[in-house]
């Protein structure tokens, strides 16, 4: 366990934190705002994950152009496409599942997980 | 450019952990923001803009307003709760540890050797140069585009799904009165 090791992966651990937050929230809250809210925290940490995969030391974004030395390194563009799309499907998502819980608000007239279960077993 | 790192790595731990433990929803979802916009000043930093400013518009912006009106339309506050989640915590420590665990044979940060930038040869930005005519030098945008176009024609299609969907879900029935007679006669026989 030396000082090189924890700086290269000093990254990847606190990405896993933030993950662990996010799941956290996702399985102790009641309450259906906060569990999406709890899913994009999730959502984001994986995306910093890829990202992360992708940076190259001395490395650039990955636009040509010609000033640039031959052996110019480039930061490795597949992980921030795949995330580009990860990041408007989450939207997409995150949409449907709000929708979800204003109909729900509207017929229970509440979005505490317990209370619902409540109903649903008074009914 | 290491210290920033660490800095913006520190802070965006230290959001997510109020976002756990805040009660107001309107404060968390704030927060929610905040967290997005640090993710999207990191990805600045890992040479990743495209990802960037697509996190900040979209996941900084368009999420919060998302969850700023569906706010409107239910409450505000989260209800408190009564004992400390013991079991939910002790999941997260255990999935954390072996996650933790499984990183430690990960390639280091910015290794030019990882499989990740590896395993493809030549690579997209050896390619892109010759195919996209010269015309393209944004890597990024000739992977999403053309390369795997597919992957994005897929995306549209969950995007469209949703739209249809959300607007399907919150679409006023023609007979939303009785329903919600009926619904208030249910309630009341049962309270």
């Amino acid at each position: 366990m030396d000082i090189d090791m924890v700086l290269g992966l000093y990254n990847y651990w606190i990405v896993i934190v933030l993950m662990m937050t996010g799941f956290y929230i996702v399985i102790a809250r009641g309450n259906l705002i906060k569990t999406v809210i709890g899913l994009n925290v999730f959502q984001i940490s994986v995306f910093l994950l890829y990202i992360t995969m992708g940076r190259v030391d001395g490395g650039t974004a990955p636009i040509l152009h010609e000033t640039a030395s031959a052996d110019q390194a480039y930061s490795n563009p597949l992980p921030s496409v795949l995330i580009l799309t990860a990041i408007v499907v989450g939207v997409a998502t995150t949409a449907l599942a709000l929708a979800l819980i204003v109909r729900i608000r509207e017929d229970y007239g509440t979005i505490e997980e317990d209370e619902i279960l409540i109903l649903d077993r008074e009914s | 450019m290491i210290a920033v790192d660490i800095c913006i790595l520190a802070l965006l731990a230290t959001t997510a952990v109020a976002v756990a433990r805040i009660r107001n929803l309107w404060a968390a979802v704030m927060f929610t923001g905040i967290y997005s916009f640090l993710g999207a000043s990191w990805m600045l930093i890992l040479d990743a803009p495209d990802v960037a400013f697509t996190e900040a518009a979209v996941g900084a912006g368009i999420s919060t307003v998302l969850m700023l009106a569906t706010l409107a339309l239910t409450s505000r506050e989260e209800k408190p709760i009564k004992k400390f989640p013991v079991l939910p915590l002790l999941v997260v420590i255990v999935t954390g540890s072996a996650l933790v665990y499984g990183t430690l044979d990960m390639p280091r940060f910015g290794d030019p050797t990882a499989p990740v930038h590896t395993r493809m040869d030549p690579g997209f930005i050896e390619k892109s140069e010759h195919d996209m005519h010269g015309e393209m030098p944004n890597v990024v945008t000739s992977v999403l585009a053309s390369y795997r176009g597919y992957d994005t024609l897929g995306e549209t299609t969950v995007i469209f799904t949703a739209g249809i969907a959300v607007l399907l879900i919150l679409r006023k029935p023609p007979k939303r009165k009785t329903n919600a007679a009926f619904g208030q006669e249910q309630e009341g026989s049962h309270g």
